[in-house]
């Protein structure tokens, strides 16, 4: 497949979607049940299609291509890492805004995820949403919110990306209100969009930093200019505030605390939506996000990133402990999952984050498509009952639906299973990945706070979700409506099997245990950092951007003392020396040095201008510095450490650094974190298998076995039971802080706006009404006397000349002859 | 003393001045009409005494012979007025028919 083939293939999967909405928005009404078809076959479509593109970008290699049309308006480019397309939008100024779309692996596997879920979401929802009076509308919102996914996906540039993060937010609000009858839903979604909009505020900062500061949307192209060194205000500081800022668009999306609130309520939407939207796409656009930015996060963002990400995870986790709502157990429990993937992102583990997106995706959807099987028989039972008081998702009117409903509980259990890390799932792999990660981040910055929460997390997760899994469906039923339930068809069910069945470990590794054995981990290596070399960690370096911001440095440094050794001496001298150097510079140093020597010479020739040297001079020296720069390259290759040593202070650090890298040396790993990450897989995986057994079996002996009574240890536990029962007060804190404080201010500003402001209008209200009295007496006296005095005149005259009117035809002709007498008299 | 051009001007200047006099002090429209007739008359001797003295020549025949046609058609158009006239008014007095006034 060429690169315009796969391009043009990714734009139609993306355009496909906003296809059906068009269908079902504009035609919806005579459609009717038709429209569940339509939008389903389009879903079937684009998931072939996305799969092609999947297999033809993920499994081939591209090789480097570039073509561009005539006027240079439109360029295909293609390498291993990316295909993509950039068009010119507009040009403003010197200012040329491309926008465009590119594909690399993250996308490529990202677009199969969306259309699979989208597509089995669609066939769930016939048999969910029949009989729903907007059932029409449902598909066509379904329709915008998969393109505008689709949209965020295939995006190479932050215009893009952007303006589908908008629409995504907006299909969101709809889907979440669908049915705004209900207050709840309606407030929920309300909700919903005003706190995405608090991070979007903080990621569209971000991308006006990097706008203003590289002139470019492109990822590619901001990242290469950061590569070479231009960084926003030439501060790190500000990179990493821009950093954050982009991550605050991934804090709101992805319902990271402390912006996590909104993602519980909005399971008030409809399940199918929810496993959609609120489980495994939409948010994990945030996630994607960091993935897409991951080149420009420096240490400080990525430290912000992960410890945001664990807090998210730890804070989730312990709510989902105790919620009893079917849907607000899985609710925290996606929140405390993309706690973990923003989490291993931060910590620099890029695939495993990933990863976790792709194989928490199939679960998770699993996991809410299952939830929306059990209510929806919940539903239907409590309907046959002509009980309209008990809520159909709280777990306590559930039990014992094992019996009744096998398919659904068969899947729920193994997708259970798989968000717990039980091995041969993809979860395990996944989450072993993560944990490995985050002990490895811990072991070489000291912040071991990050795996002490995600390994506790992980226990917590483990107890949840079996004590869901048991308290719904083991045991007995505890209510009739629970008794009277049955399995649901089959197109229920087949998304379930479907999905369970792509959670199993073997689609990512051969080895149930270790994902570095599969495709998946060598497919998505993380991208080299962008990064300056000074702001991000060390382990994160690769080896040649090590050496290289080594030789830097310490070229700019001797090249500077060179120049001003050289600038006092004679050109005489300068020659001597030149030659005495010359002939030893080695051909293959000066290689090797010459992209390097090019930027100090620059440096050299600015240094030349400070000190105003004459023409003549500074280009003696210019050659100078070059000459030197060979020879340095030169020793240091020789004598490595003992060199680099003698560079001096500034040298110091990164000379250690390529130091230590050299000892290790192990070469096949990319940075010293896959190294290390490498190390502490098995005692992860180890430590991890212990903790999710530990946290299965306390739920198995809790729910299952009865050991311990739960009303007792929450009685024991009062107010931690409280305090993660009531979400940790985050609504009430909320209410009482912002929300209290923004109201406040609103009524300051009321109040302001009611005596200033309004009494400003007033003032100029009177003021215009005295003039307007002014002027009307004016009007009366002046402007009305003028004009009476013109008609009493007129009517005056009138009145006169009337009289000659008399009507009798001989006056007339007497008053005419008279006329004719004067006429020729005075004519004379 | 013959008769010359001015004889003709004065017989024509007593015929206009009676006819003008009958228009305005009339009561009864037919008389009016008769002053209007003499008024045209006197055109007529004119336009013949200056055919004669003057240098008018033919012209001023045919020039007469026009105001002849032209009182014809006046009288009749005049009569048919006056008819109406008397119609809606049982009298032609001319003095009283002043609604065109209002």
């Amino acid at each position: 497949m060429t690169p315009e083939n796969l391009l043009n293939i990714a734009i139609l999967i993306t355009l496909l979607p906003l296809l059906s909405f068009l269908i079902n928005i504009f035609f919806g009404k005579k459609l009717g049940k038709v429209s569940s078809y339509i939008g389903t076959t389009i879903m079937g479509i684009d998931l072939i299609l996305a799969v092609t593109v999947f297999v033809s970008k993920v499994f081939n290699t591209w090789s480097e291509y570039l073509v561009q049309n005539a006027d240079k308006s439109l360029t295909y480019l293609a390498s291993d890492a990316m295909v993509q397309l950039k068009y010119n939008w507009f040009s403003f100024g010197r200012l040329n805004v491309q926008v465009g779309i590119g594909i690399d692996n993250l996308a490529a596997i990202m677009l199969v995820v969306v259309t699979l879920i989208s597509f089995l979401v669609h066939l769930f929802s016939t048999e969910y949403m029949a009989g729903d009076k907007r059932f029409p509308r449902f598909y066509a919102y379904l329709g915008i919110f998969t393109f505008s996914m689709l949209g965020i996906v295939i995006a190479n540039n932050f215009l893009f990306m952007y303006s589908f993060w908008e629409l995504v937010g907006l299909s969101s609000y709809l889907l979440i209100g669908f049915w705004y009858e209900k207050d709840s839903a309606s407030n929920a979604a309300k909700k919903a969009f005003l706190t995405n909009r608090i991070g979007d505020l903080g990621f569209f900062s971000g991308i006006m930093i990097l706008f203003f500061t590289y002139g470019t949307f492109m990822y590619d192209e901001i990242f290469g200019k950061m590569a070479t060194g231009l960084i926003p205000f030439d501060s790190g500081t500000m990179l990493t505030v821009a950093g954050i800022l982009v991550f605050m668009g991934a804090v709101g999306k992805s319902a990271q605390f402390p912006l996590h609130v909104w993602l519980p309520d909005a399971m008030e939407g409809p399940t199918p939506v929810s496993a959609l939207i609120h489980a495994a796409t939409m948010v994990a656009a945030g996630v994607y996000l960091v993935a897409k930015v991951f080149p420009m996060l420096t240490a400080d963002a990525l430290l912000v990133v992960a410890y945001t990400g664990a807090i998210t995870a730890f804070i989730a986790a312990t709510i989902a402990l105790t919620q009893n709502d079917f849907k607000k157990v899985l609710a925290y429990s996606t929140v405390s999952q993309l706690g973990y993937m923003i989490m291993s992102i931060g910590v620099g583990s890029y695939m495993t984050g990933f990863f976790h997106l792709l194989t928490h995706a199939w679960f998770k959807a699993a996991l809410f498509l299952g939830s929306g099987s059990v209510i929806h028989q919940m539903h239907h039972s409590a309907h046959h009952f002509h009980d309209h008081h008990t809520d159909p998702q709280d777990i306590r009117n559930m039990g014992g639906l094992r019996k009744t409903m096998p398919w659904t509980y068969a899947t729920f259990l193994f997708a259970t299973m798989a968000i717990s890390g039980v091995p041969l799932t993809s979860g395990f792999l996944s989450k072993d990945g993560i944990l490995a990660g985050t002990m490895a981040f811990g072991n070489l910055t000291g912040h071991w706070l990050i795996p002490i929460i995600g390994f506790s997390a992980a226990a917590m997760t483990a107890f949840y979700m079996f004590r869901l899994t048991i308290v719904s469906f083991h045991g007995d039923f505890k209510t009739k409506i629970a008794e009277h339930t049955s399995e649901n068809k089959f197109v229920i069910v087949f998304p379930l099997v479907l999905l369970v069945v792509l959670s199993l470990w073997f689609w990512y590794s051969p080895n149930p245990f270790d994902a570095n054995a599969g495709w998946f981990a060598h497919k998505l290596a993380a991208p080299k950092t962008a990064v300056p070399a000074n702001l991000q960690w060390d382990f994160l370096l690769t080896e040649e951007q090590k050496t290289a911001y080594a030789e830097k440095t310490s070229k700019a440094a001797e090249a500077k003392a060179n120049i001003k050794e050289a600038l006092p001496a004679t050109a005489e001298g300068t020659e001597l020396h030149k030659e005495a150097v010359a002939p030893e510079a080695n051909q293959g140093a000066k290689e090797a040095a010459a992209t390097e020597s090019k930027a100090v010479g620059e440096l050299g020739h600015q240094e030349n201008d400070l000190a105003k040297a004459s023409e003549h001079k500074a280009e003696e020296v210019k050659t100078e510095a070059h000459t030197t720069e060979t020879a340095a390259v030169k020793e240091e290759h020789k004598t490595g450490e003992a060199a680099v040593a003698a560079h001096g202070a500034t040298t110091h650090e990164a000379g250690n650094a390529h130091a230590e890298a050299g000892t290790h040396g192990g070469g096949h790993y990319v940075n010293k974190f896959a190294e290390e990450m490498h190390h502490f897989h098995v005692p992860a995986m180890i430590l991890s298998l212990i903790i999710a057994g530990c946290g299965i079996g306390f739920s198995f002996l809790m729910y299952q076995f009865k050991l311990f009574n739960p009303d007792a240890l929450a009685n024991s536990l009062r107010p931690l039971y409280n305090l993660s029962y009531n979400k940790w007060y985050f609504d009430e804190i909320y209410q009482a802080t912002i929300i209290a404080f923004t109201v406040g201010f609103g009524k300051v500003l009321a109040i302001f706006d009611n005596k200033v402001i309004d009494g400003i209008v007033n003032l100029t209200g009177w003021f215009t009404k005295l003039v307007g009295h002014i002027t009307a007496i004016f009007d009366n006296v002046v402007i009305d006397g003028l004009v009476n005095l013109l008609a009493k005149v007129t009517s005056l005259f009138g009145a006169m000349i009337r009289k000659v009117q008399t009507g009798r035809v001989q006056s007339y002709v007497a008053f005419v002859i008279i006329a004719i007498i004067m006429l020729v008299y005075f004519l004379k | 003393m013959s008769i010359g051009l001015n004889h003709y001007l004065i017989l024509s200047a007593i015929l206009f001045s009676l006819g003008i006099f009958a228009v305005i002090s009339r009561k009864n429209a037919i008389m009016v009409l008769m002053g209007l007739e003499l008024v045209l008359n006197s055109a007529n001797i004119n336009f013949i005494a200056f055919a004669k003295f003057g240098g008018m020549n033919i012209d001023g025949h045919i020039a007469a012979i026009f105001v002849i046609i032209l009182a014809a058609a006046e009288a009749a158009i005049a009569l048919a007025i006056v008819l109406n006239i008397y119609q809606n008014y049982k009298h032609v007095n001319v003095d009283e028919i002043d609604k065109l006034k209002e």
